[in-house]
């Protein structure tokens, strides 16, 4: 089937645009950009097509990439139905996002280099999903954290964007790290890296009960997950990525990339349901990450911040999903959420393309009257978030609750908890964009066609994607318990949705005035949370000050120039003697230097010909 | 005489032609030079020949002819996948060292260029003579005009620099040399190296475990001030910052992959044993090493010395994949050795561009390189992500080998060496922010030019190698694997002896086990 064809196409567009895109006008830019992305898309249509029920796993085998001893690892592209589910969201919504781009640029500089690097990160995301061994994954994983990291410091000239992208590089290297562990310990129990391999091994081997190999293996994982992924402790990266352009949020910090971890725990869930201590492990953090980003993005005033710690409780709500069992739940949600986010972040980027640039929403509001298909497309991707039926994110988060209720009903009580704030915030953000009156001073006007268009589609997907019944279609990949609906918590969970809009309505539209004076009588919590608990800060005094600080001090200027330098300049001085006769030697005189050489070489034969030779 | 001889001979006789020409065509000192060292470059893939289609384990371009009757020299070279790769590494290196300096260097332009094919002649001789004595010589003319290009061509403390690299090296190679003299007398006059490991393993020549492991660590002390390994690296620093860049260049890519080549193909075959016994001293050392040399990196003013720390980290890897014993430590750490000349001779060749525009190492004295010097920024990116093991370039593959071994033999060691990559993109890319990023500040920056056709034939092979190097792995390592798993006969050999059971981990450690057996075998047939 070629699969090789679905990242190969954006890999093209990233070369002839990289190397060329200086020189090219923006429509043949828009031409190789857009039409490759087009191209792989529609190759994985007629791919899936082609495939029809994919009821088995499809493997093509195209060279060996790592041999050395009995270690073979392949480049091997599969798929089944969890990556068909993977493949149609990267080049669906990275299509629209791809053409929206093409109205939201149109003044930037570096118009060329945006679009290489966006069709490099779809290449990369691509390998990611169509990997079939883990050592492939990884190709993807730290491919599109290298594109991440490109396009958070896409305007290199500020400082915050570069420091941003560095950030992000070295968080996720940390998650790398955890990741690649896991890969080693894999290669030492399975001999082997190859997905069909490794799990068809791990289906005959009992569930773990302790910390065993398999819980390790799961940990160092779901450490390179909360990496990609921006869970607690290493989601730190995420919010700060919102410094790169705007398309770039909706594509790679909300749809795609930062569901790798993810997908990837959803890959490897073979191996998690034989460690349900890991499982744990993962419901935990997905519920701890979902609960305090969604309370961090209660106050914040930026409203790409707003979505970007939304974007961090979302994911803990995947997470959660596939900690409790509900790995179907889980890519459902990432599914849903790829259209409502990606929607959220590029209706705030018509916003603020609107605004020229403004991303406060103190600046904000009554913009409904001046950009409408932005506020109606952003109200269904709020909708769709808050969980109202019958809007996708209704569907995908009822049932991750659901079984986080089966695994421990508290797990249900905090993700409602969780939910009713999502509610609250995202609204607050919408009622202070598009309600109220006009705060700020510029000219705000409606985006072109080519920005609202993928607004639109993207707004019918929030509102319906829900009624495509990912769980069903992923059933023979996680094999689930059924558990009967239990229709008093959808209830509940929808309530709490509605609370929180209402709450947001009540605070911002229909008695302004009321969240400042809230604010100012919880005083401390209020600046806890509006400073994100200091978290930044606290890494900072932890990690970055002492390690460089200790290097600089303890280990250069102490250990290599105090320590090691003082004694090798001790033995030196003795033999500075020495040094005065090399310093004779350089007479610039080639043949006295060659001279010296043979001399060298001759006082070396005869010695050895004392030493070992008459024998 | 096979093509072997000629590719070693040939720098030689072009630098014995340079000697003719008058001092004053410096034109036409450069045009030889790089006519001639392409050339050589051309000659040396010849020699991938014999392993385009296979992959032999045993010697191949085999000389072995009597040089000094007494006492017994021979010059006895050949070339198996190891020596094959670091020779046209250097022949390799050596072209793009004559383009650096093309213009950089303007005072005593015959004798560089006449140092650097000596130099050369010495680095090729080094990676395939197998004749103890011949190693030695060829190492010590290795070291004799890198010497001079640091001591006469280099910045302000350049005899400080070069006599402290001096000093260092001398100390291990006069080590060396002991050991090689007691071998010597032990193996019954002869400097042969297959002979003697031939005759270490079937216990031919006697010797002991005690004198094993003196001439174990004379051996290795030698190798490991050369790495360098940590605690012998400080003058590595010393030497890369002032040296000129075809130096660093030269040093960096080729010269200290001297020192783990030693390692690889003296100290692990011939004592086994003393090898295994110290293992755990040396991996300790390579692992702080590792992070002691991404720590340093990180908070260097200089950029050469950044890199040479990072030199230091990056052999640390080399090091650890040696003393694992495994096939995929040993693959690791040869491709490493070649990654590592690659990604960091293309660094060090970057930064020299930076300074011959800027005339300055200090990475404060940039920022904001990007706008002016967009292509420069592009290759300097890629570099840099080579260097800091990002997949499809060749770096990760080797670092991912390193370390793989090192886990299948304690999962601990590859715990905390790999603390070392997550390091390397911090200094890295605090590195690349504060030089390319952020507005371009004073005048210098302003007016740096970019990338000229002649910058663009120096950095655009070593580009295309580290994709390729990545992604095409199969191109290099088959010859490599083969070697190694022959290196590995008799450290397997030894390990079976001691217990009973093979360790836990790949089933091919077991399976490479009776390779290695057929290996060894053809080696002793080679003789």
């Amino acid at each position: 089937m070629y699969l090789w064809l679905i990242p190969i196409f954006p890999l093209i567009g990233f070369l002839l645009n990289g190397l060329f895109g200086r020189r090219m006008s923006k429509p043949m830019i828009n031409l190789f950009a857009i039409g490759s992305v087009a191209l792989s898309f529609a190759w994985v249509v007629k791919t899936l097509l082609g495939l029809g029920s994919l009821d088995t796993k499809y493997v093509e085998h195209y060279f060996t990439w790592i041999q050395s001893g009995a270690l073979e690892i392949g480049v091997d592209f599969a798929v089944d139905r969890l990556t068909a589910v993977m493949l149609m969201v990267v080049t669906g919504v990275g299509l629209l996002i791809h053409i929206y781009s093409i109205g939201y640029m149109s003044h930037e500089g570096g118009y060329y280099r945006f679009f290489s690097y966006l069709n490099l990160f779809m290449f990369f995301m691509l390998v990611l999903v169509l990997a079939q061994n883990f050592l492939l994954l990884f190709v993807g994983w730290e491919g599109v954290g290298l594109c991440s990291y490109l396009l958070i410091g896409f305007y290199f000239l500020e400082r915050y964007a570069t420091t941003a992208g560095n950030k992000a590089f070295i968080v996720n290297r940390i998650g790398d790290f955890g990741f690649s562990l896991a890969v080693f310990l894999i290669v030492k129990n399975f001999n082997t890296l190859d997905f069909t391999k490794v799990f068809d091994a791990a289906k005959g081997m009992p569930t773990e009960q302790g910390y065993g190999t398999l819980t390790i293996i799961c940990l160092l994982l779901l450490v390179g997950a909360a990496g990609k992924s921006a869970q607690i402790p290493l989601y730190v990266w995420l919010p700060d990525a919102m410094a790169g352009p705007t398309p770039v949020s909706a594509l790679i910090h909300a749809a795609t990339m930062v569901t790798a971890g993810v997908y990837m725990t959803a890959r490897s869930a073979t191996l998690f349901m034989h460690a349900p201590i890991a499982m744990d492990w993962v419901a935990v953090i997905g519920l701890a990450t979902a609960f305090l980003a969604a309370t961090i993005g209660l106050v914040q005033n930026d409203i790409k911040k707003v979505f970007a710690y939304s974007t961090v409780s979302q994911l803990g709500y995947m997470f959660l999903g596939a900690g409790v069992g509900a790995f179907s739940a889980g890519v459902f949600h990432l599914m849903t959420h790829a259209f409502f986010k990606a929607l959220l972040f590029l209706g705030a980027g018509s916003v603020i393309h609107a605004l020229s640039g403004e991303q406060d929403l103190r600046q904000m509001g009554g913009l409904r009257k001046y950009t409408p298909i932005t506020f109606v497309t952003l109200m269904c991707a709020g909708i769709a978030i808050a969980g109202i039926p019958p809007f996708a994110g209704f569907f995908s988060k009822d049932e991750i609750l659901a079984a986080a209720y089966v695994r421990s009903p508290w797990m249900y009580w905090i993700g409602v908890v969780t939910a009713a704030m999502t509610a609250f915030y995202v609204f607050r953000a919408l009622f202070m964009t598009f309600f109220g009156e006009y705060r700020g001073h510029q000219h705000p006007h409606e985006s072109p066609y080519v920005m609202t268009l993928p607004l639109a589609v993207l707004a019918l997907l929030s509102a319906g994607g829900g009624f495509i019944n990912i769980p069903k279609w992923l059933d023979p990949i996680f094999p689930e318990k059924v558990e009967p609906a239990n229709e008093m918590l959808m209830y509940i969970s929808v309530a709490a949705g509605v609370v929180g809009i209402v709450l947001a309505y009540i605070m911002y539209v229909a008695r302004p005035g009321l969240a400042d004076s809230m604010a100012k009588s919880a005083g401390g919590l209020y600046n806890l949370l509006y400073n994100k608990y200091f978290v930044d800060e606290v890494y900072d005094a932890a990690v970055v000050e002492p390690l460089v600080k200790g290097s600089r001090t303890v280990l250069w200027k102490g250990v290599d120039t105090g320590l090691i330098d003082a004694i090798v300049n001790g033995v030196g001085a003795r033999s500075r003697g020495i040094g005065r006769i090399f310093r004779l030697l350089q007479s610039g005189n080639i043949r006295s230097y060659a001279a010296w050489v043979v001399l060298g070489s001759i006082v070396l034969l005869l010695a050895i010909g004392f030493v070992g030779g008459p024998r | 005489m096979t093509l072997l001889d000629v590719v070693i001979f040939l720098p030689l006789a072009a630098f014995l032609m340079i000697l003719f020409f008058p001092k004053g065509s410096v034109e036409g000192i450069r045009r030889f030079s790089l006519i001639a060292s392409t050339a050589i470059f051309i000659f040396s893939l010849g020699l991938i020949g014999p392993y385009w289609f296979n992959t032999p384990g045993r010697w191949t371009f085999v000389t072995d002819l009597p040089w000094i009757s007494s006492p017994a020299i021979r010059y006895h070279v050949a070339l198996d996948g190891i020596s094959l790769w670091l020779v046209i590494l250097s022949t390799l290196l050596t072209p793009i060292c004559v383009l650096v300096s093309w213009r950089h260097i303007d005072k005593r332009v015959k004798e560089f260029f006449a140092f650097l094919l000596l130099l050369e002649f010495g680095l090729v001789g080094v990676f395939c003579a197998l004749d103890f004595f011949l190693f030695y010589v060829f190492w010590e003319v290795a070291l004799v005009p890198m010497y001079f290009l640091i001591g006469v061509w280099g910045h302000d403390r350049r005899i400080y620099s070069a006599v402290k690299f001096f000093l260092y090296t001398m100390a291990g190679s006069v080590l060396m040399l002991c050991a090689i003299i007691y071998l010597y007398t032990q193996a019954g006059n002869t400097f042969d190296y297959v002979r003697i490991v031939a005759g270490l393993q079937n216990g031919s020549i006697p010797l002991d475990s005690g004198p094993q492991l003196m001439l174990f660590l004379a051996f290795f002390v030698a190798f490991a001030i050369k790495v360098p390994l940590f605690p012998l690296h400080t003058w590595l620093p010393d030497a890369h910052v002032e040296a000129p860049t075809a130096g660093s260049v030269m040093l960096a890519s080729v010269m200290l992959k001297m020192g783990t080549y030693g390692l690889l193909r003296f100290c692990v075959p011939m004592f086994p044993e003393a090898a295994r016994r110290c293992s755990g001293w040396i991996i300790t050392l390579a692992i702080i090493g590792i992070i002691y040399g991404a720590l340093v990196a990180m908070v260097q003013p200089n950029m050469k010395k950044l890199v040479a720390y990072s030199s230091v980290s990056h052999l640390g890897f080399v090091v650890l994949g040696i003393f694992t014993f495994t096939q995929q430590g040993f693959d690791g750490a040869v491709y490493q050795m070649l990654n590592h000349g690659v990604s960091t001779g293309a660094l060090f060749i970057l930064v020299g561009f930076l300074y011959e525009r800027n005339h300055s190492l200090e990475i404060a004295s940039y920022g904001g390189v990007a706008t002016p010097a967009p292509n420069l920024s592009i290759v300097f990116m890629i570099t840099m992500l080579a260097s800091i093991g990002l997949p499809m370039l060749n770096n990760f593959i080797g670092e991912y080998l390193v370390l793989q071994g090192a886990a299948l033999v304690y999962f601990k060691w590859s715990v905390f060496a790999a603390i070392g990559v997550i390091l390397s993109a911090c200094y890295m890319l605090w590195l690349y922010q504060r030089v390319f990023f952020g507005r371009a500040s004073d005048e210098v920056s302003r007016h740096m030019p970019d990338l000229n056709m002649r910058e663009y034939a120096i950095i655009v092979p070593l580009i295309v190698l580290m994709v390729w190097m990545g992604t095409f792995t199969q191109s290099f390592i088959p010859p490599i694997s083969a070697s190694n798993a022959v290196l590995l006969g008799p450290i397997d050999a030894g390990r079976q002896v001691r217990n009973s059971t093979p360790p836990k981990g790949l089933r091919a450690q077991q399976n490479r086990a009776q390779q290695n057996k057929a290996g060894a075998k053809e080696l002793s047939d080679a003789r």
